[in-house]
């Protein structure tokens, strides 16, 4: 019991010293835990940095459109407990946008054209780099359409212009026109049951510079309601916050879990967004070793200054008998706890900076990553100990006769 | 008293040509006040490092409390001198960022067990208790010399080394720190001072006087001891 005592007050008096040295000669250490704690910001800032690229450039990834679209499997279509399905299994919180679509030939003016019915709100999630002359269409009011800029051309429509859609219903025959009729006749026939027809009016003309100028976008519940039918999707396009492999497990787990659909990752925009990942990140992990090396540096220049202007002090604990290992430890004791103190300053310091970085870049905030706290103190107390060995060792070559006598 | 604790048996240590000491015997006996002198260079410090086991001789025999600790390694030497010496400077070198009983505890601490009571009493004995708490740059000289004479005393060592433990002193401070080493000695504590000060050298019971790393006299002052000691206070 005693002797648990007596073990636990030479602990005691090694915490003394150890931070006695650092408190009671602060002024002088302040450089040392500026150099950790600048590290340690820079070093946790970036692996802040590291781990959120993926997320942060993965939301910037999804300006440029769907990186997943699920096709039905067959000839059959894609229906509205499948779509619920497929969205609980990707997640919410890794969806960005996404739209069914449901494409329906209609004639206006007696030609055809292709009508795309969709969730107007989720096609402009998955989109926004749609260019909209006017507005993007929703469900508040569902005669207002958008047209692709190749049919606002054709058609001369421009804002605010109606125009009329005719079809035959789903599941319905078209009665052809017959030459022998009379126009009132044809345009019974035409207006007749199995047919629908529809004023519809141009609330925005939309450029891509791609396949989308040639459709017309409508809300898909109106479609259906026009055509006489329940949901069933043509395609879902699907805006995922996911890298390649991401996409990939993702797909896998689609074709398992639900055998009515199949899945595409679209590999143009998944492989550019990992290649600019994975350089950035490279980028980063460089940068970040580079300033884990200028710390080592600084911090073993500080720790050799230390032992020069404590040589008497470290004579002196040797004259009283002091072994070379309990001053060696002593001085590693400090370096741990400066490592402490400035990784501890400088995950926090980090984490500002990389809110900083995060929000001037992307335009977004971070969230605080907990684990970063323990992990830096731990990699800046290896740093400190590591660059502390060589300095520390000079205490060996310290001889106290000589270093005492030189006055 | 009469056992012998330290005896040096032709000893000399010699650096290149010179030699700082040469051939050097002497014997010195528990409890006794041995004091040091000499000019510059004689070689009173190379003597005293030899003693205090922070070097050894190049020739001869050191045998401290019985065992001849001339030939013995760094490790072993720190270790003999951390059970058997106590040490004091000329300049304290108390650590500066310690309060004066932590100083005094540093000693303890490499020795064997921090006891801060014993390292109270240690300094009441220097009459310090009061400045115990203090750090070295709030204390004068004289009582920097005494946490220093705490220091060395609190591990009980065989012998008490002194490097010029008055030369950095003023008049005052110098006599209380000889009324210090009157009261150790009284206490049968065995005392080895090197001095420039005359005063101080003719305080102690024995006084060898070193020339060229030559002893060319060596005085028995018990006669005038007492009497010294009388006239200084």
């Amino acid at each position: 019991m005693e002797n648990k005592q007596r073990k636990g007050s030479r602990k005691t008096f090694y915490l003394k010293m150890v931070s006695g040295s650092l408190i009671r000669r602060a002024s002088r250490l302040i450089i040392a835990v500026l150099a950790i704690a600048i590290g340690a910001t820079i070093l946790s800032g970036l692996v802040t940095i590291y781990y959120d690229i993926p997320e942060q450039l993965g939301r910037e990834f999804r300006s440029y459109g769907a990186n997943l679209i699920v096709l039905p499997r067959g000839e059959a279509k894609i229906t509205r407990d499948s779509l619920k399905s497929l969205e609980n299994l990707i997640g919410a919180n890794k969806i960005v946008g996404m739209a069914p679509y449901r494409y329906q030939t209609v004639k206006i003016n007696e030609q055809p054209y292709i009508i795309a019915g969709t969730d107007l709100a989720q096609a402009q999630k998955n989109s926004p780099f749609w260019y909209i002359e006017g507005k993007w269409g929703d469900s508040s009011d569902i005669n207002a359409v958008m047209v692709g800029h190749e049919i606002a051309q054709t058609l001369n429509l421009k804002l605010g212009d109606t125009f009329m859609i005719q079809g035959v219903k789903y599941g319905e025959q078209a009665e052809a026109s017959g030459q022998n009729l009379s126009a009132i006749e044809n345009q019974k026939r035409d207006t007749a049951r199995q047919n629908f027809h529809k004023n519809l009016k141009v609330c925005g003309i939309v450029s891509t510079g791609g396949a989308e100028e040639g459709f017309i976008f409508v809300d898909v519940d109106m479609l259906d309601d026009l055509i006489g039918d329940t949901f069933r999707a043509d395609v879902i396009e699907c805006s995922v916050v996911a890298d390649a492999n991401e996409l990939s497990l993702i797909s896998n787990k689609i074709e398992k879990e639900i055998p009515a659909l199949q899945p595409r990752a679209v590999r143009r925009l998944t492989q550019s967004q990992d290649i600019v990942l994975g350089k950035l990140q490279a980028l980063v992990l460089l940068v970040t070793v580079i300033v884990l090396i200028i710390t080592m540096i600084s911090v073993y220049t500080t720790m050799m200054a230390m032992v020069a202007e404590r040589k008497r002090e470290i004579a002196l604990k040797k004259a009283l008998g002091a072994e070379n290992k309990l001053v060696m430890s002593e001085l590693l004791g400090e370096g741990v706890l400066l490592g402490v103190i400035g990784g501890a300053v400088g995950v926090f310091l980090g984490f500002e900076f990389a809110l900083r970085v995060s929000l001037n870049v992307f335009g977004r905030g971070i969230n605080f990553q907990w684990i970063l706290i323990p992990i830096t103190i731990a990699v800046f107390v290896a740093i400190t100990v590591a660059a502390s060995i060589i300095p520390v060792r000079k205490v060996m070559d310290i001889h106290p006769a000589i270093v005492l006598k030189g006055e | 008293m009469s056992d012998k604790i330290l005896e040096l048996k032709n000893v000399s240590k010699i650096y290149g040509s010179l030699k700082a000491l040469a051939d050097i015997n002497l014997s010195v006996n528990a409890g006794d006040w041995l004091s040091i002198m000499g000019p510059s260079g004689s070689g009173k410090t190379t003597m005293i490092n030899i003693i205090g086991c922070m070097d050894t001789p190049s020739l001869g025999n050191v045998i401290l409390d019985g065992v001849d600790i001339s030939k013995e390694n760094a490790a072993n030497l720190t270790r003999i001198r951390r059970n058997k010496i106590g040490l004091i400077f000329q300049q304290f070198h108390l650590i500066s960022y310690l309060t004066a009983v932590e100083n005094v505890m540093v000693a303890q601490y490499y020795h064997s067990m921090p006891d801060e009571e014993e390292a109270m009493e240690a300094l009441a004995k220097v009459g310090l208790q009061d400045r115990a708490h203090h750090l070295p740059a709030q204390l004068s000289g004289g009582e920097q010399q005494r946490v220093c004479i705490a220091r060395a005393l609190i591990n009980s060592p065989q012998i008490l080394l002194g490097d010029e433990p008055t030369g950095n002193l003023d008049e005052e401070n110098e006599a209380i720190v000889v009324d210090i080493f009157r009261r150790l000695h009284d206490e049968g504590v065995t005392i080895i001072i090197v001095t420039h000060d005359p005063e101080v050298g003719d305080v102690a019971q024995r006084k060898i006087i070193l020339e060229h790393g030559k002893i060319v006299n060596d005085i028995d002052q018990s006669a005038t001891f007492g009497e010294a000691l009388k006239l200084r206070n």
